[in-house]
């Protein structure tokens, strides 16, 4: 059962580059492991919102990831070990992406369907996934 | 539907300050462009003219109240770090409620704070 995630963690802002992609390749190949998928986007260093661990900021990872709830788990469990990750947070998307999905559908289809009113709504709609 | 529902009311309100003309021209000043967040008529309710709140997500079609987009979600949360109720920004009750989530969520990662103003 594949689902995608979102996982952003928070590493301490004195962590060096180098330490820091050798982490998320870590991460990666424990992904891949457990035959997932995964994006990462270093957003850098940022002003964190209230104190962690009496850090005022740190850098900020995102990861895209596409798999099981174990592999989840797993990484979870990874992260917590992890001494210099001193926040993270994991959302569910798929389930927001399908219901955005269906809303950009459905206001394509209402736009076709007020351009050509004669057109039926199942043949307005029925372009749309082509158009996607 | 909603619209329909709330044209008369904005009505009756335009009435009402018709018949208070001493009262107009303060009223006239939270009436001009506002920011979709928090503030206007928040201080003693019958001063001013109640203004026809319209759902920011709703007018301008953001679907998708994101924990990341801290710029959006900043708009809704007041400086003290609550999140600001509906009846003040006149979000609708679907929207307020991903949006009170995607709040919630973007406190965890410490992007917003939970209390007081972020640092």
């Amino acid at each position: 059962m594949n689902r995608t995630y979102e996982l952003m963690f928070i590493v301490r802002p004195d962590m060096v580059d180098e330490d820091l992609n050798k982490l998320i390749s870590t991460l990666e190949s424990s992904v891949t492991s457990a035959h997932g998928t995964l994006k990462s986007e270093v957003w850098g260093k940022r002003r964190l919102a209230y104190k962690v661990r009496k850090f005022n900021d740190g850098i900020f990872v995102l990861l895209i990831l596409e798999g099981s709830g174990a592999m989840v788990h797993e990484l979870e469990r990874r992260l917590r070990v992890t001494e210099p990750v001193i926040k993270f947070l994991t959302v569910r998307t798929d389930e927001e992406l399908k219901r955005l999905d269906k809303i950009k559908k459905l206001r394509e289809s209402r736009k076709k369907a007020s351009a050509a009113p004669p057109v039926t709504p199942e043949a307005g709609a029925e372009p749309a996934p082509a158009a996607v | 539907m909603a619209e329909e529902t709330k044209a008369p009311e904005a009505s009756a309100g335009e009435t009402r300050t018709a018949e208070r003309p001493e009262r107009s021209d303060r009223d006239r000043g939270p009436r001009g462009p506002r920011p979709g967040g928090p503030g206007g008529g928040r201080e003693g309710g019958r001063k001013y003219f109640r203004r026809k709140k319209v759902c920011k997500f709703c007018t301008e079609k953001i679907e998708a109240i994101n924990y990341k987009d801290v710029r959006l979600l900043a708009g809704f949360v007041a400086e003290s770090g609550k999140i600001v109720p509906r009846r003040l920004t006149g979000v609708c009750t679907p929207h307020q409620r991903r949006l009170s989530a995607a709040i919630k969520q973007a406190r965890n990662i410490a992007l917003l704070p939970f209390a007081g103003r972020a640092q």
